[in-house]
């Protein structure tokens, strides 16, 4: 057990530091310091231009996305040599959330499944940040059950035609590319008849259309397809074997969100310190220290779960179901955390702009914002369910569905 | 950076898996809970002739000196087993004192024969209700001489000897505080088995009475080694609580999947599936803290009393929340004396004090972490 670097590890550290010194954006340092999850802005730049500038900086020098293949954009850096530059890159790293669905989940999709042409030309200008990818999983009667999902693909000589419709299809509308899952054969039971597709978003027959959202803001959208056309070759993996396919981008979705996702405690611990309450300090008080605790436990106890992921990573096993876990702590303590920040503000607690709001309205954001981190990318009852499942061996689900063809399972619409 | 055990590690907490399901099944444990012996003194001498009692011993003291990290996978096994012996109160407690502050002579004396199983000692700091505090220490010490009463004191009837906190001047300064090393088989000792919610591992009052006594570690420095073996025996008892919540989840997970109703392995109901996904999540994330806790200790690291309340607070709350857990997934049988659920449910809760309660090391934690912020 060793929680120092190696020299090896010491000197990609080094060189990493010295790089970002160099060459990060400083300027917005303290912005994005205060920045939530939520409400990533800058005042006076487009955070998307400043986003793209950084990663293709980072792209040219080496540096993006480090742990995949040189020939794909990266620099096969390690596993742990990938957290050591997540630890150096700091909150630079916050600008990355643009491209955390392209790299972390459709990246690793078309490298386990495209061809090594297309391969080669798709995943560089991801990795530099140059294109923006999107995935199109969910539907209106597919969330959790993904599988039931009913956007059509039709073979018609050498393409397939698309027609259905996608929801909650976060950065659509800012998006170059997209992994598309459809279903081919709805004669057979739901999870055989899938087959998954990598098409252009600006394709004829593409409509996208942002969702407000209950927080405010329009991440995700509606995406319509109408006699889009994909050619065959664009297709991932045998037809009918999307299910298989989709398994490789959620399991690498889970490590992608879980390893990152925020759980809202150095903010806590960082405001509690500069807070006066009626009796004084609030870090003096009892009552608040020992929620602080609470969460700081689970704070680090996430923190060294990874660590010790990414220790078995190295060994070489392959990320497993166990990975549920980031999301499903972090989602519901950003929720916890927010509701007892903003407690702690008393009625102030109410107040939202960055002007009148303690800690320019950080908490408020992050409150308003934490009940999608509980639903997007698998929800707290789906991940229990996966921890119950696959971790435990515990049986599954009783599935009504199962060996039912997809097309006599009954349906209630929308 | 590598955050696992080695795998010679893992093989000693195999070895040690292996030598106490043998050695330790759920009837040794019961045999300690109907009193027919204060502890299990052949489960004690073959850990010695296993060589766990003396894992953290260096060679010139009787031990194997391996090391902490090779303690802390056995401590997880004991934790597991319910092992119910003064494992604790021996290696985590005295051992680690004598370790810290102890004189050559002193080491001499005691830690061969605590690596032989020869000698159980233990630490004498409770005086009743409250947590651990100087102001709460009223035993003094005068010329060398101890009066008081101590209370609870683990495995303090069975003990040969004792590390005693005792109060040696009233200015409300932590150097008031001095330890002293106590023969219990002194002139003046009078000891006394209490009971307790645990009966699987021995609890007593010992009261002194003209005591003659050696000091332990510079007489003014008596809180703060204190607090160091504390902090040591946080990490250390913290595996114990995470074997101890694994082996309660694993009994529940077992459990739901033998037990039918409504035509179902209840294992399939998802009340019960998500009762049990909660447990592992808390007992990984308290395996996750001891880790650091077991970095920090093995290397003395500047993080140790920071890391040493994260461990404590996490495994305090997992093995308690695992253990009652298990029972509910037992339903009735759970609550029935011939299960083994009740031992856990015991032992989890017993454990969250017996270092001082959750609130005191959460309390702990928040001032390390302040410090360290401002400095
Ligand atoms: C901010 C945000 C961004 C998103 N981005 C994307 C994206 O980029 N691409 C994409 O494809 N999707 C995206 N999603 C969609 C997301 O993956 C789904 O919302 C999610 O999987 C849940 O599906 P649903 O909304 O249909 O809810 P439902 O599946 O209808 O679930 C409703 C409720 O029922 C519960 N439930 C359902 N099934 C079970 C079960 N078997 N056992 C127990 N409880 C169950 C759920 O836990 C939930 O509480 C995003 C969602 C959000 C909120």
């Amino acid at each position: 057990m060793n929680f120092d670097d190696t020299p090896q590890e010491a000197e990609f550290r080094a060189k990493a530091r010295e790089w970002i010194a160099a060459n990060a954006p400083h300027e917005y340092a303290d912005e994005l310091k205060k920045a939530s999850l939520g409400r990533v802005q800058l005042k006076h730049a487009n955070i998307l231009e400043v986003a793209k500038v950084w990663q293709k900086k980072k792209a040219d020098a080496g540096w993006a996305v480090p742990h995949w293949p040189k020939d794909y954009g990266g620099r096969g850096a390690s596993p742990i040599e990938r957290v050591i530059w997540q630890q150096e890159e700091g909150v630079f790293g916050k600008l990355g959330a643009l491209f955390i669905i392209g790299q972390g989940m459709c990246g690793p999709t078309m490298m386990a499944y495209a061809s090594e042409e297309h391969k080669r030309h798709y995943l560089p200008p991801l990795a530099s940040g140059e294109k923006v990818w999107c995935q199109l999983f969910s539907e209106p009667a597919g969330g959790s059950d993904v599988a039931g999902l009913r956007t059509r693909a039709e073979k018609d000589g050498d393409d397939w035609v698309i027609n259905g419709q996608k929801i909650w299809t976060s950065g659509a509308h800012y998006s170059d590319y997209g992994i598309l899952i459809t279903r081919t054969d709805p004669t057979v039971p739901k999870h055989k008849g899938l087959t998954m597709f990598f098409l252009d978003m600006k394709s004829p027959g593409v409509e996208i259309k942002p969702i407000k959202q209950a927080n405010g803001q329009s991440e995700f959208n509606e995406v319509y397809f109408t006699d889009v056309r994909i050619p065959d070759h664009q297709r991932l993996g045998a037809v009918g074997d999307g299910w298989n396919v989709s398994l490789t981008t959620l399991m690498n979705e889970r490590m992608a969100i879980g390893a990152g996702v925020a759980t809202g405690f150095p903010e806590l611990f960082d405001f509690v310190s500069n807070l006066t309450l009626e009796d004084g300090p609030a870090i003096d008080n009892p009552a608040v220290r020992s929620r602080l605790a609470t969460y700081a436990v689970r704070a680090s106890g996430l923190r060294y779960t990874s660590f010790r992921s990414i220790s078995a990573l190295s060994r070489g096993e392959r990320p497993g179901p166990e990975n549920s876990i980031g999301k499903l702590v972090a989602g519901a303590m950003t929720q916890e955390v927010a509701t007892y920040a903003l407690d702690l503000q008393g009625a102030a607690g109410v107040l939202n702009s960055p002007e009148d709001a303690e800690v320019a309205g950080k908490f408020q954001a992050m409150l308003l914002r934490s009940p999608a981190t509980r639903v997007e990318g698998g929800t707290d009852e789906i991940l229990r369910n996966i921890i119950a499942e696959r971790v435990l061996g515990l049986p599954g689900d009783i599935r009504v569905d199962k060996d039912v063809p997809f097309n006599k399972i009954p349906t209630r619409g929308r | 950076m590598n955050f696992d055990f080695s795998d010679d590690q893992k093989q000693l907490r195999d070895e040690a898996r292996r030598f106490l399901t043998e050695k330790c099944p759920p009837k040794a444990v019961r045999a300690v809970i109907d009193g027919q012996a204060p502890y299990d003194r052949e489960l004690w001498k073959g850990l010695a002739d296993m060589g766990f009692l003396g894992v953290a011993i260096p060679e010139a003291y009787g031990g194997s000196g391996a090391g902490h990290l090779e303690l802390c996978v056995i401590a997880e096994e004991m934790g597991r087993a319910l092992a119910p012996v003064p494992f604790s109160s021996t290696v985590y407690l005295a051992a680690e004192a004598l370790l810290l502050a102890g004189s050559d002579a002193q080491k001499q004396k005691w830690l061969p024969a605590i690596a032989q199983g020869h000698a159980v000692g233990t630490l004498a700091l409770f005086e009743g209700t409250g947590n651990p505090s100087p102001k709460a220490i009223k035993l003094t010490a005068s010329n060398g001489v101890l009066n008081g009463t101590k209370k609870p004191v683990a495995d303090g009837a069975i003990a040969d000897f004792a590390i005693v906190a005792a109060r040696t001047a009233s200015t409300g300064r932590d150097s008031d505080i001095a330890l002293f090393l106590v023969d219990l088989t002194s002139e003046g000792v009078e000891a006394k088995a209490l009971t307790s919610i645990d009966p699987s591992r021995n609890q007593a009052e010992i009261t002194f009475t003209n005591v003659k006594a050696e000091p332990l570690g510079n007489a003014a420095e008596g809180w703060s080694i204190l607090s160091q073996v504390l902090d040591r025996a946080a990490v250390l008892v913290g595996f114990e609580q995470v074997g101890g919540s694994d082996r309660a989840l694993e009994m529940g997970r077992d459990y739901a999947l033998d037990r039918i109703a409504f035509g179902r392995q209840i294992g399939s109901f998802q009340a019960v599936k998500h009762m049990l996904a909660d447990m592992y999540v808390s007992a990984t994330l308290a395996r996750s803290n001891c880790y650091y806790g077991a970095w920090a200790l093995s290397t003395n690291a500047a993080e140790l009393p920071e890391a040493a309340a994260a461990a404590r607070i996490s495994a305090t709350q997992a093995f308690q929340h695992c253990s009652k857990n298990n029972i509910q997934v037992h339903g009735g049988m759970g609550f029935t004396w011939e299960f083994d659920c009740h031992l856990y449910y015991r032992r989890s809760n017993a454990i969250a004090v017996g270092l001082g309660s959750l609130s005191y090391w959460e309390d702990q934690l928040i001032e390390r972490m302040r410090q360290k912020n401002a400095a």
